[in-house]
């Protein structure tokens, strides 16, 4: 890569990090509503989708208070991906079976397409996006670059988040085999686990 | 997805008004939400369950007893559990992912449906799914299927590791409707499929697992649990063994022996537990025991190896525990 177009973009305020760090404070704020918008969606909760009423979720996404509207059968994976433009979060196979959907919900690591948005309330729930601190990659994240711990990159942000709940809610694995066997729910097509594994022992030597 | 109706009950009481065959209980949502997607499971009301006070993991003098929404990560990570009855552990660990483990309760682990492929697949006759409709797996694709407890009608196999440990130890199952409280022996909760593969318990649609209770044993700290599969993680048994061992000097005082992935619910192997005790723990024993530890079965073209894996599996877990010793 050139260095000059880096600075250049540096210069304009829209590297690619800054956009999507951007995008992210826009997304995390749309859904959000004031008290009076709360009380039209609490009478909107009245009003019916394919005949049922909808449900109003108060939850926490990535730190920020969030209230939206769901449909009963909405699944908290479609609706980050869906109505709080949280893309990070992949959909696999969207039937529990490969990991890709991976969040933290009160920090531990759970399938966000079998988890009900509508049984969210009340709830932490942790993306990718909310990983880094600022402009700063959160350890993982750090070690999967530095190892090139993946190859398509689909399922890599649910295979950090599961690393970092393995180590953070779990603790430490002792060994490689244990790496591998505690992050056996996760799924990599292209068969990057090599590298996986060597990103997941180095980045829980740096976390606290 | 059809359409549901949603609540949230905050107590046993509430969530139980109204609940019939109509009504699904939402727990850690790993089976039914899955079920739901495919339209396996069609329920119109969907109550979710996770505020009640179903949780706690006490031993005390009658055993262990656990509530129906603790998850499979807190109960197997608990070290009352793990000291005291290590294949209840074991069993956990062994299923699932670290992600669905955290997910899934006790009460909805006894519950999950079969992994039949034909149950799953609205698009192919199932006795189980539709009443009536044949089976597929009978001349289908059955290498994961039962060979114990089948019926004309049905021979897809229980899936839940943790229920075979748990049918060896006399686990009772806690259940609440609104007319009040009832206690049933897991082994016993679980029916055959017989000509009603749809009815897989006695369970009724406006009851709920409050809790289990695992009877105090002396012998359960002497335990073990042995998976086989097809790959070494994140995979349903083939066979399964939850062995537990009591022994005085050389010979064995009391066993229980119970085997999963072949039957068509967990299956408690009282005639080896028979044949091991009074014996010495010896591999000449344990061989001997398990010769008839598949009698009955009915193997079908792609699972005709399960009564020999099932014998060796037996073995296996008997001299690995014993060695453990």
């Amino acid at each position: 890569m050139n260095p000059d177009n880096d600075a250049g973009h540096g210069r304009s305020g829209v590297s690619r990090r800054n956009f999507l760090g951007g995008g992210l404070v826009a997304a995390a704020v749309t859904p959000l509503l004031n008290a009076t918008a709360e009380a039209e969606a609490a009478e909107a909760a009245s009003a019916t989708a394919d005949g049922v009423a909808q449900v109003l979720v108060r939850a926490a996404v990535n730190g920020a208070p969030v209230t939206v509207l769901v449909d009963p059968r909405a699944t908290l994976l479609d609706t980050l991906r869906e109505k709080l433009d949280l893309k990070g979060t992949k959909k696999g196979c969207d039937r529990g079976q490969c990991g890709a959907c991976t969040v933290h919900v009160d920090g531990r690591r759970v399938l966000s397409c079998l988890t009900l948005a509508a049984s969210t309330t009340g709830h932490e729930v942790t993306t990718i996006e909310g990983l880094a601190d600022g402009d700063r990659l959160h350890p993982m994240q750090q070690a999967f670059v530095e190892h090139d711990g993946l190859q398509c990159g689909f399922c890599t942000p649910g295979q950090i988040m599961s690393a970092v709940a393995m180590v953070d809610d779990e603790g430490p694995a002792r060994s490689d085999d244990e790496i591998r066997e505690r992050m056996s729910g996760n799924i990599c097509r292209c068969s990057a686990y090599p590298r996986i594994v060597d990103a997941i022992r180095d980045a829980q030597k740096v976390m606290r | 997805m059809r359409p549901y109706t949603f609540a949230q009950a905050r107590s046993v009481r509430e969530a139980l008004r109204g609940a019939g065959s109509d009504t699904a209980f939402l727990a850690g949502g790993t089976t039914l939400v899955d079920l739901m997607k495919l339209e396996v499971m069609t329920p119109e009301r969907v109550v979710d369950i996770n505020r009640l006070p179903l949780d706690g993991i006490t031993l005390d003098r009658k055993g262990l007893h656990i509530g129906a929404l603790e998850r499979m990560s807190d109960v197997a990570a608990d070290p009352a559990v793990r000291e005291n009855y290590p294949m209840v552990a074991q069993a956990l660990e062994l299923s699932a992912s670290a992600q669905l483990r955290n997910m899934a309760s006790i009460g909805g682990n006894l519950l999950q449906r079969t992994r039949c492929g034909y149950f799953r697949d609205v698009s192919t006759p199932c006795n189980k799914r539709e009443p009536g409709s044949g089976c597929s797996a009978l001349e289908g694709v059955n290498r994961g299927h039962a060979v114990l407890g089948t019926s004309d009608d049905c021979i897809a196999s229980h899936p839940s590791d943790l229920a075979v440990p748990l049918v060896a130890l006399s686990t009772v199952v806690h259940l609440a409707s609104a007319r009040g409280t009832r206690s049933v022996p897991l082994d016993t909760f679980y029916t055959l499929p017989g000509s009603t593969p749809d009815v897989e318990n006695v369970l009724r649609p406006n009851e709920l697992i409050t809790g289990i209770t695992v009877p105090r044993s002396p012998w359960a700290a002497h335990s073990l649990y042995v998976k086989v599969r097809d790959r070494q993680s994140y995979e349903f048994a083939l066979t399964s063994a939850a062995v537990a061992l009591e022994v005085r000097g050389r010979t064995i005082t009391n066993a229980r022996v119970a085997a999963g992935g072949v039957g068509t619910r967990p299956w408690r192997l009282t005639a080896v537990e028979r044949a091991l005790t009074g014996r010495p723990a010896t591999s000449a024993t344990f061989e001997a025991a398990v010769v008839r530890a598949a009698d009955g079965a009915q193997p079908r073209e792609h699972n005709a190896f399960k009564p020999a894996l099932l014998r060796r599996t037996l073995v296996r877990a008997l001299t690995e525990l014993q060695e453990s010793r």
